[in-house]
């Protein structure tokens, strides 16, 4: 047996250690390139959300370095993702991949479901060995979190650039390389070190952009055409309002470690403009956005796949808060034609535009 | 003077105006319909809507604005759910926000719940929500809660005769006449075919470009989801690897799967609009499960504001030449 699933930023480096603490052969698909996405939307159902088709090719190019079972996530609606997974395997059978699938669905009560599906997959390993390697994946996200909340703070201040994501991968690589989790701790203080001598200047103004959006675009780089790595280099401090550590402790775990921000805050933050949740992270999108135009961020950012369903009903809310909090927002809806220099050519424009409203808020101050 | 609530002619209507109507009016409220889909309203649907929206969201909206200034309230209940464990779609979730948001001096909404997904929820509890609204005393909401579940009941029937929703309407109003000169429209001599769709997809005559008033002219019988029982539905789609959790996705693949399996059935009409999320699954496992077991011919159609209605008819000649040559 040999383990793959789908790319989302970061997520591979989590599963990866879980699976292969518990001695699980794990084949990641290769990283997401434009050769995946042909792969994928050439087989993929026409107007599937971008993130179906790019897992789709995937699995086709993990199965063509061996990997022979799926380990993927479930989902009880409203949103597609819940049915990712059959609607995946439906087509890679009908491709003639030999794929075994396995689905771990959230648990709807009690995380012992979730437990109890990890330790169905490796095949019924003791029970503390099964939570251990969970909380070595877990440590991992978190870790990799705070290397990126510190690259998110240092490429707009940076003085030489592109320091900051040369330290960045290197400080990367030795998360992905601890093999134990009594490794971890000294992978993060050496990462944290080489995140520490990039050169910065602190007093450099910069303007703060908070981004909200579908999970997956999100965290996934290759999707969201880089947009964080672009605004960082236009002078933009950039904070995501989902983070892997944070999604999968909501997810997974049921908001079990406490302490950390959590997506209540932010559904609690929606009303009045979007009153119930409608699936995937649509109220999150507007609760963030409110709690960001609080904070005083200069303004928001949108991601979302093209015929993404929830982000669609927080893209047509998203004028009225944007309009009663004072809060530029821009929406980026990505599919497989987005093309970096068009989406470049928008996000200056709007730095321009948050730096304009930057200067008149110094001036009258 | 009595309050008028408006109830927009889109979406969910052609499944639940009968219950709705009756609802209302048992409590001494005036309805009012929005006119039949038309271009102003498609325009200004459209206009007042993300680009990013699906037609019949857009077409919903459009809807809402007609009402403004007509009514006092607009009937525009969130709909989350219809069934243990089912959404509609994330869409109907927002919906009343949306419109909120997009249409200024909006009348009062009447954006209750209605949701059914847990198992224990009762209807009658959303509904009698909305009924505190107009009635104080519950004995008399509850009333009207039973008459119009006996409305929505006989209405299910009439669509079952395979009566198309708008007629069934008019023959609930006005009776036995109508519906003898009504009911001998049907049983051509000529082939059956099965369209697969949501309701506010083929039953909005300007959307889907009266496909059914044209496939009957041809001499084609129509048979649609909505002539199934719910039991023949919900069995077909027990095929599926996993529950699906889309009511209206149930209704297509169950009914699509019990229509494949009738011999009776000679073709197969799949409508789905364009940018609509759950169709974008369902139809694609429609598709391959088709593929994989009867070979029968079948017509994809995706409906968007810029179909001409050229192509739509090239393309359901085409289909039915297609049908013609398979029986021989
Ligand atoms: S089910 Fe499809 S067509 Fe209906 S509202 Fe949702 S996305 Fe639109």
């Amino acid at each position: 047996m040999k383990v793959t699933f789908p790319h989302m930023g970061y997520l591979w480096i989590s599963l990866k250690a879980m699976l292969e603490y518990l001695g699980v052969e794990v084949q990641e698909p290769p990283p997401t390139t434009k050769k995946t996405l042909i792969l994928g939307s050439k087989h993929a159902p026409e107007f599937a959300c971008l993130p179906l088709k790019l897992n789709l090719g995937n699995f086709m190019e993990a199965a063509e370095m061996g990997a022979d079972t799926i380990l993927m996530a479930g989902g009880c609606g409203p949103c597609r993702f819940g049915y990712y997974a059959q609607v995946e395997y439906a087509i890679l059978q009908d491709l003639g991949y030999k794929y075994q699938l396995v689905v771990v669905e959230p648990p709807e009560k009690h995380i012992s479901e979730f437990l109890a599906r990890i330790r169905y997959i490796t095949g019924g390993r003791p029970w503390w060995q099964v939570i251990n390697a969970i909380r070595f994946g877990y440590i991992k996200a978190r870790v990799v979190d705070d290397l990126e909340k510190m690259a998110q703070w240092r490429r707009p201040r940076e003085i030489i650039p592109g320091s900051t994501d040369q330290a960045f991968s290197a400080a990367l690589q030795l998360i992905i390389e601890a093999r134990h989790p009594r490794d971890v701790p000294k992978a993060q203080s050496q990462g944290t070190q080489i995140m520490n001598q990039v050169q910065v200047d602190e007093r450099k103004p910069v303007v703060k952009i908070g981004i909200v959006g579908e999970i997956y675009t999100l965290l996934e780089p290759f999707t969201n055409l880089d947009v964080e790595r672009h605004l960082g280099r236009m002078g933009a401090e950039v904070n995501r309002s989902i983070c892997l550590s944070e999604w999968i402790n909501d997810h997974l775990f049921m908001g079990l470690i406490k302490g950390t921000r959590s997506s209540k805050e932010a559904r609690r933050a929606a009303p009045p403009y979007l009153n119930h949740f409608v699936g995937g992270h649509g109220q999150e999108s507007i609760g963030s956005t409110v709690l960001y135009a609080k904070q005083g961020f200069d303004g928001v950012i949108q991601l979302l796949p093209f015929t993404c369903m929830p982000e669609i009903v927080a893209q047509s809310i998203l004028p009225g808060v944007s309009a009663d909090l004072d809060i530029p927002v821009l929406t980026l809806v990505v599919d497989e034609q987005s093309g970096e220099a068009g989406t470049i050519t928008r996000l200056e424009a709007f730095i321009d535009l948050l730096n304009r409203k930057y200067q008149q808020k110094e001036v009258l101050a | 003077m009595k309050p008028t609530v408006g109830i927009p002619r889109a979406l969910l209507y052609y499944e639940f105006f009968p219950l709705w109507n009756v609802f209302l009016k048992s409590l001494g409220v005036s309805t009012c319909v929005s006119p039949c889909t038309n271009k102003r309203i498609l325009a200004n649907g459209l206009k007042n809507s993300v680009d990013e929206a699906c037609l019949p969201i857009k077409l919903a909206m459009g809807h809402v604005i007609e009402l403004c200034g007509k009514v006092d309230y607009i009937f525009l209940p969130r709909i989350v759910s219809v069934a243990p464990r089912e959404y509609i779609c994330p869409k109907f979730l927002g919906f009343p926000d949306m419109v909120r948001n997009a249409v200024p001096n909006v009348p009062k909404l009447i954006d209750a719940n209605i949701d059914l997904y847990h198992p224990r929820s009762k209807a009658q509890k959303n509904l009698h929500e909305i009924g505190k609204l107009f009635c104080s005393n519950p004995m008399r909401i509850n009333r009207a809660h039973k008459t119009a579940c006996h409305s929505l009941i006989s209405f299910k029937k009439l669509l079952q005769k395979n009566i198309l929703p708008e007629e069934a309407m008019e023959i609930m109003a006005c009776k036995e006449s109508a519906f003898k000169n009504k009911h001998c429209n049907y049983d051509s001599n000529g082939p059956t075919i099965a369209l697969i769709g949501h309701s506010y997809n083929i039953y909005d005559q300007h959307i889907s470009m009266d496909i059914i008033g044209r496939l009957k002219k041809l001499g084609v019988n129509v048979v649609t989801a909505e002539t199934l029982p719910e039991e023949t539905i919900r069995q077909g789609a027990t095929i599926l690897p996993k529950k699906l959790f889309w009511t209206l996705g149930q209704q297509s693949i169950g009914s699509a799967i019990h229509f494949l399996s009738d011999p009776a059935i000679s073709g197969i009409i799949l409508v789905s609009s364009f940018g609509c999320g759950p169709d974008a699954l369902t139809g694609e496992l429609i598709e391959r499960y088709i593929h994989g077991t009867r070979p029968i011919p079948f017509l994809k159609l995706t409906l968007d504001e810029h179909t001409g209605e050229a192509g739509v008819i090239t393309r359901l000649e085409a289909f039915l030449d297609m049908v013609y040559w398979k029986a021989g």
